[in-house]
């Protein structure tokens, strides 16, 4: 063994499963020198979780950010010989499971995946120990594979090595991490001190324990994922290789079938969750197989025991469970990998709760990341820096693991709510809104009403259609587009406490601002901006709207989903002089909207301020008196109304939504919810949502959110800003109308939910200059206009108003017509209503 | 406590293994720390007479031959009996033996018959109210501290704990005894003795020359087939071997193949799967032959070799031959 | 010959192969990653029943003396082939802990005796040679003797022909036979067999069997355990032989060294 450990390196990386290894492979690639890798476990199976993975890649994902890392990993598997493609069929049990298979028709074409549905007869072709009786149909991906991931991550390691980039140490065990001034300087191991310039934390299921290490978190829980290896099989045996059949996911009872060598291995994820702490974990030599592989839970396991036995009697029912285990991975509170700068430590990275289908394409994006500051793949979803403080702990961890763990397999709808962790941030007044019967989503961990019941009468009143199928209708009520069509006859009330607030004050404060914003916030004292924030590709990182309140006082004001990644951007780029400020104000005030053609008169039974147009024009915002509150009134509107938004003190929230509803009784006013807010009321404005409309793969050019004018204060983001004005973009924004609802195989009026593929009218997918694939990006009703409204990218010869398209849902196409190519609103075009 | 220790030597038709000796070790220590106040060595059977003349250098005072003619060869049960009956006619303070199979199993059947408790595998003792001691359990990784209550006690030595020395002493006095053995004492004995025939089997055989990923091919097992052939071996593999068809199911070695505990494993171009290991970790010795010095099969091998297997295994089996040619 | 009647007794140990955690009072043994098994002797003295009675005709019981928890041995014990399951129990016995030697085999005496005045004795008692956990040497013998019946332990092989179990004992050189007459005991060791794994039909049946549950008596023997300790560890210091085939010489010398040239 060597014994010059190493005192500094550029980049220490944390982990030697399939994660570091390519961590450092990318690193040297990308021109990265002097990095040290360390793993307290032997070479190359050093017991983490990529030691007992199935090794398998199903690409096709719903989720565009998961799908494009499957790709890329698997490509690059492929690149180095160990992908093996052995196809897959996921096989369904269940009608239900049939139409999910058709959504994922959609997701294949989308991402240009060759997958076909196949009939129960068509699987017995393709497995013939397969019984085909219990089954309704497959979902068949010739190009699913099975990698070997731990010599994947040897050449990873060859690589950098051959590049005299790295240096790696087995059975070094990290004993602490040294920051100061919240940026990591060093770790600490048995070995000896590693000062360090930037530090990966990329171990899998111990890396919470090495973050605490550091004073953050990663939220992460080890969870147990059962599966048992079953042989010998004659016919499996005969195929003298490690897989000869496509593996089988029996999606119906959330197992899998996958030969290896003479056995088929069955995994399960049906069984109830299972969960241990990091520091729970046992060490190498108190482990019976590794750390990570635990003696079974038997009982847990049995149910699906028989479901195998069903599903392949002939070959399950003699062969003996020769190996099985309570096999350890990583799960995260939304499902989605932990890549990305830690909040709190600077230059201390995350690349973990990441599995061997996304290894690759996940380190790469770390990767570049750290070099280029921004990677290829928009990591919006993976983003470490997404979750508010709340869901950093283990109590919300394993609170949200426990509800999705058994989705793994599940058919989880695009609107689907969560379950647990439920009121937990609420408003003020949310006796009063459960009184008018909200119903309420969750955004950023508030309870948000989504529709009134109350409000139900309405639905009868406007004619709103109901949705025929089941699907579309889940999670949505017709009770939303009645509520926008009230609101826009006379007046709505919105509560929107979520709101994410920060206060930016300071001598710097201005200079600052310029800084992260394309548009210019140098404007009077009193006057609002709404502007995107870009990062270093000239990709969307957010969009918000701030008021200047002072000479050197800004609040900005941002959607409740993006609020922690947000003010991890404005945090990370405060200056260092402490001439900035930045304050989180969102606990401290709530927010309601007043909208609607007679909000005026309502506003002016509340205030005795002059709230005319003259003296309160659209943009502005004063601070006004009701009775004896101060609320702060900003003249703006999400929906395309008449109005205000209204920002009151928490304590007085109460009191002043009371005031509002008494103030509107005369006028009409009804509660109107988020499915108004969010959807109906944007799509009818054409209001690009950040995480939907707006990511890091499309800029304000392509999202019709260029301005005729470029400030001449730099900011981040502008020279790739200003290429991107000069060029003819690759896609344009759109807002299409469907034409007819009318499903060509069973006559059901169909809705869509967003995500589907556009397609040409010979039934092609429209791929940009870019590579960038049209999807719906938002799917829903436009009540005021009668029509069902779709938003996605179009390439330019396309984005012509009146031009035929067709939306693949369901594996379904529906006719689309392009209503307008960029940002004009298909309703009110002038915004004279807002405006009034 | 004065009185007689029974120190039981372990034979086999009059040849005492090296184990046998160090139950006299743990003999005196019992004196040493109290217990007792002479050893007697116990020789069963006739064939065994020539080791009562060994025994006084060990520090017994008196060696009891004991004579029967059911006792010409190892009889559990009889040999169980013999010192049962021991216990009785001599009350000693204590009796132990070496703790080897035979050694636990006669202490075991004596201890039956006395209705008396038994340690098997001591490795210390203290002397005060009964007896404190220390045994091994789990093969030797955990200690378990016991206390023993008895009229006698009956003490296995932990192999290897205590010292097979000559500790230097006169010739012991001689006596012969005839025991009444009952007519079942001698229904349990060998009847027959079998010299393995050879015929070499990767569960049977004493040197396994194993290959891995490192090998990289079917033809590559070529020297790892005429080494093991060399040495009357058998030939192993890995998981990855047999996925890739380079060598039959039957030759895998690890959790999912056969579990082996050769005399020597010689790993070549093996990672060291935790897999694996299970299945080869009961080998004596472990030689990893490696290209990759932090390869886990290297941690944990008690002898390595770094470099390429392709050239390493011919030149060693070149070597076999030159030395067996100048012989 | 009349079908055989098989009684195996088994143990439910913390399962081998990692090292062993002590609690932070060093009672007992830290299991909680561990798991549990049958003991490895006893597991192949399960398969060995097994084929015997698949060779015999006849059936076999599986035994043991236990907390609760060692009904999951029980079942796995059927799970492989096993025909019906006794637990021994007592109120006394939490996962872990055990009955001293003395105890046990009282204990196990007077339920195989209760058993055979029920079903007529058994042919063949099986036991393994010593359990892994408390390693005592002993239990088998004892039961054996106060049952009046042979036994032989350190067993590798049996045969059963013409009421006369043959069993083999390894040596140094080979083997020791032993003939004992039935009914007779063993106390076997691992290498008998190559125990199998239960099939997922064996496993779904194993969940249903009735297990007939004895209650215990206690009597405590002589040896008391009061604690434990970790054995020193025994680091593997790797001898590094040399690089490349320079080291030959070095690898045939270790050869001879271990008298295997």
């Amino acid at each position: 063994m060597s014994s010059d450990f190493p005192t500094s390196a550029k980049v220490v990386v944390i982990g030697a499963g399939i994660v570091g290894n390519a961590v450092v492979g990318h690193l040297a690639e990308l021109g990265w020198r002097d990095i040290v890798q360390i793993d307290k476990g032997p070479l190359p199976n050093p017991g983490g979780s990529t030691g007992h993975a199935s090794n398998f890649i199903f690409p096709v994902d719903h989720n565009r950010e998961m799908a494009m890392l499957n790709l890329d990993s698997q490509r690059q598997y492929a690149e180095m010989g160990v992908n093996n493609a052995c196809g897959g069929i996921e096989v369904a049990r269940t009608p239900e499971r049939l139409e999910e298979f058709r959504r994922r028709m959609v997701s294949a074409k989308n991402w240009g995946i060759d997958a076909r549905l196949v009939t129960p007869a068509e699987i017995k072709e393709m497995v013939p120990f397969i019984n085909e009786e219990i089954l309704l149909g497959g979902f068949y991906t010739p190009s699913v594979s099975v990698v070997d991931s731990l010599r994947a991550g040897t050449i990873f390691r060859e690589r950098a090595q051959a590049l005299n980039a790295l240096q790696t140490f087995a059975n070094v065990e990290v004993e602490d991490m040294i920051v100061e001034d919240g940026v990591i300087k060093a770790v600490v191991t048995d070995r000896g001190r590693i000062d360090a310039e930037y530090v990966v934390v990329a171990c899998g299921v111990w890396s919470p324990r090495i973050a605490a290490m550091a004073g953050v978190e990663i939220p992460l829980t080890p969870a147990v994922h059962q599966m048992i290896d079953v042989g010998p099989i004659p016919i499996l045996e005969a195929s003298n290789t490690e897989v000869g059949y496509p593996i089988i996911r029996d999606m119906d009872t959330f197992c899998y079938e996958r030969q290896s060598a003479g056995s088929m291995e069955v995994g399960s994820y049906a069984h109830r969750p299972i969960f241990m702490t990091a520091d729970e974990i046992p060490s190498i030599k108190e482990s019976k197989l590794s750390p990570t592989e635990l003696p079974i839970t038997m009982d847990d396991f049995d149910p699906q025991l028989e479901q195998a036995l069903e599903l392949m009697p002939d070959i399950l029912a003699t062969a003996e469970i020769k190996y099985a285990i309570n096999g350890l991975l990583s799960l995260t509170p939304d499902g989605f990998p932990l890549i990305g700068e830690i909040p709190g430590v600077s230059n201390l990275w995350s690349c973990a709760a990441i599995w061997i289908k996304e290894g690759p394409g996940a380190a790469r994006m770390l990767a570049e990341w750290m070099t280029h500051g921004q990677p290829e793949i928009d990591p919006h979803h993976s983003d470490i820096s997404r979750f508010y403080p709340y869901a950093r702990n283990d109590h919300h961890v394993r609170a949200r693991c426990a509800e999705h763990f058994n989705k793994t397999y599940g058919i989880v709808h695009p609107r689907e709510q969560w379950a647990s962790e439920r009121d937990i941030r609420t408003a003020p007044y949310k006796d009063r809104t459960d009184a008018l019967g909200a119903y309420y989503f969750q955004a950023g961990g508030w309870e948000r009403p989504h529709w009134y019941e109350s409000n139900r009468p309405l639905v009868a009143k406007y004619g709103v259609e109901d949705r025929p199928h089941e699907w579309d209708a889940r999670w949505w009520s017709p009770i939303i587009n009645a509520e926008h069509i009230a609101m826009k006859e006379t007046v709505g009330m919105v509560d929107l406490a979520p709101f994410v607030v920060y206060d930016i004050t300071g001598p710097g404060a201005m200079a600052y601002l310029q800084g992260l914003t394309v548009n210019n916030v140098d404007v009077a004292i009193g006057k609002s901006v709404y502007t995107p924030v870009l990062d270093v590709n000239g990709g969307f990182r957010s969009d918000l709207t701030m008021m200047r309140l002072g000479t050197d006082f800004y609040r900005v004001i941002t959607g409740a989903f993006d609020g922690p990644r947000d003010a991890f951007w404005f945090k990370k780029h405060l200056p260092a002089d402490g001439s900035v400020r930045f304050e989180d104000k969102t606990s401290a005030f709530a927010t309601i909207g007043l909208w609607g053609p007679k909000a005026r008169e309502v506003m002016a039974k509340l205030t005795t301020s002059d709230v005319s147009n003259e003296a309160f024009p659209y943009g502005t915002t004063q601070e006004v008196l009701f009775g004896s509150l101060a609320v702060r009134l900003f003249r703006i509107s999400y929906v395309g109304e008449l109005g205000w938004e209204i920002y009151v003190p928490m304590e007085n929230a109460r009191a002043v939504w009371d005031l509002i509803a008494a103030a509107g009784q005369e006028s009409g006013i009804v509660p109107v919810g988020a499915g108004v807010y969010g959807t109906t009321g944007r799509l009818e404005k054409g209001y690009r949502l950040m995480g939907a409309e707006l990511d890091g793969e499309y800029t304000p050019v392509e999202a019709g959110l260029a301005r005729p004018k470029v400030k001449s204060a730099d900011f981040i983001g502008k020279a790739a800003y200003l290429a991107a004005r000069d060029a003819v973009p690759a896609a344009v924004l759109c807002t299409l109308t469907v034409e007819d609802h009318v499903s060509p195989r069973d006559g059901i009026k169909r809705y869509m939910t967003g995500g589907e593929t556009i397609l040409t009218l010979d039934g092609n997918r429209i791929v940009d200059a870019k590579g960038r694939i049209s999807t719906v990006t938002t799917a829903g009703s436009g009540p005021a206009l009668g029509k069902f409204l779709l938003m996605a990218y179009l390439t330019p010869e396309l984005a012509v108003v009146g031009a035929d398209l067709l939306v693949n849902y369901m594996n379904e196409s529906y006719p689309v017509k392009v209503a307008v190519a960029g940002p004009t609103p298909v309703f009110d075009p002038t915004d004279a209503r807002m405006k009034a | 406590m004065s009185g007689e220790i029974l120190v039981v030597v372990e034979h086999d038709r009059g040849v005492a293994l090296d184990t046998s000796y160090q139950a006299f070790g743990l003999a005196r220590t019992l004196l040493a720390a109290g217990v007792g106040s002479s050893i007697t060595a116990v020789v069963i059977g006739a064939d065994g007479d020539s080791l009562a003349d060994e025994v006084g250098a060990h520090g017994a005072a008196l060696a009891l031959r004991v004579h029967h003619s059911e006792l010409s060869d190892y009889a559990p049960e009889a040999w169980g009996d013999v010192v049962a009956e021991l216990i009785v006619s001599r009350s000693p303070v204590a009796v132990v033996a070496t703790g080897t199979d035979r050694g636990n199993e006669v202490l075991a059947h004596t201890s039956a018959i006395a209705d008396l408790p038994f340690a098997a595998n001591v490795i210390a003792v203290s002397a005060g109210d009964g007896l404190s001691l220390t045994r091994v359990r789990w093969g030797g990784s955990l200690l378990e501290q016991a206390h023993l209550d008895a009229a006698v006690f009956v003490l296995s030595a932990a192999t290897h704990s205590f010292s097979a020395e000559p500790s230097g002493g006169g010739d012991a006095a001689i006596e012969v005894i005839e025991p009444a053995l009952a007519a079942t004492a001698s229904r349990t004995r060998i009847v027959d003795r079998v010299t393995l025939a050879a015929g070499v089997t990767l569960t049977t055989a004493a040197v396994v020359v194993s290959g891995g990923r490192g090998v990289g091919s079917a033809d590559g097992f070529a020297p790892l087939i005429e080494l093991a052939d060399l040495l009357s071996g058998a030939v192993g593999c890995s998981r990855v071997v047999t996925n890739n068809g380079w060598r039959p199911h039957s030759d895998q070695v690890g959790q999912t193949g056969k579990r082996i505990a050769p005399e020597l494993y010689i790993a070549c171009g093996i990672s060291g799967a935790i897999q694996h290991w299970v299945g080869m970790m009961a080998s004596k010795h472990v030689l990893a032959i490696n290209t990759d010095n932090e390869a886990n099969m290297v941690g944990k091998a008690e002898y390595a070799v770094i470099g390429d297997l392709h050239q390493i295994l011919p030149a060693v089996s070149e070597e076999i031959r030159r030395r067996r040619a100048t012989a | 010959m009349t079908e055989l009647r098989i009684l195996v007794c088994v143990k439910r140990v913390p399962a081998p192969g990692a090292r062993i955690t002590l609690t932070a009072d060093r009672q007992s043994i830290d299991s909680k990653n561990l798991g549990f098994a049958t003991s490895p002797h006893e597991e192949c003295a399960v398969e060995g029943a097994i084929q015997l009675v698949e060779m015999h005709g006849g059936s076999a019981t599986v035994l043991t003396l236990g907390a609760a928890e060692a009904d999951e041995q029980l079942r796995y014990a059927v799970s492989v082939g096993i025909n019906a399951a006794v637990h021994v129990t007592h109120a006394g016995l939490t996962d872990g802990t055990d009955f001293d030697a003395q105890a046990t085999a009282r204990a196990l005496t007077s339920a195989i005796a209760s058993l055979e005045a029920a079903g007529g004795a058994f042919d063949l008692i099986l036991f393994g040679n010593e359990s892994a956990d408390s390693g005592g040497f002993q239990v088998g013998v004892r039961v054996a003797r106060t049952l009046g019946r042979a036994i032989v332990n350190g067993i590798k092989h049996i045969e059963i022909s013409d009421g006369v179990v043959t069993a083999r004992r390894e040596s140094a050189e080979g083997f020791e036979v032993y003939q004992l007459p039935l009914p007779a005991m063993l106390g076997v060791k691992e290498g008998l067999n190559l125990p199998r794994y239960p099939t997922l039909p064996g496993r779904l049946k194993s969940k249903k069997v009735e297990v007939l549950v004895v209650g215990a008596d206690r009597a405590n023997g002589g040896l008391t355990t009061f604690g434990f300790d970790n054995a020193a560890e025994v680091v593997v210091q790797t001898t590094m032989l040399g690089k490349g085939p320079e080291a030959a010489p070095a690898i045939v010398d270790l050869l001879e060294e271990l008298g295997l040239l």
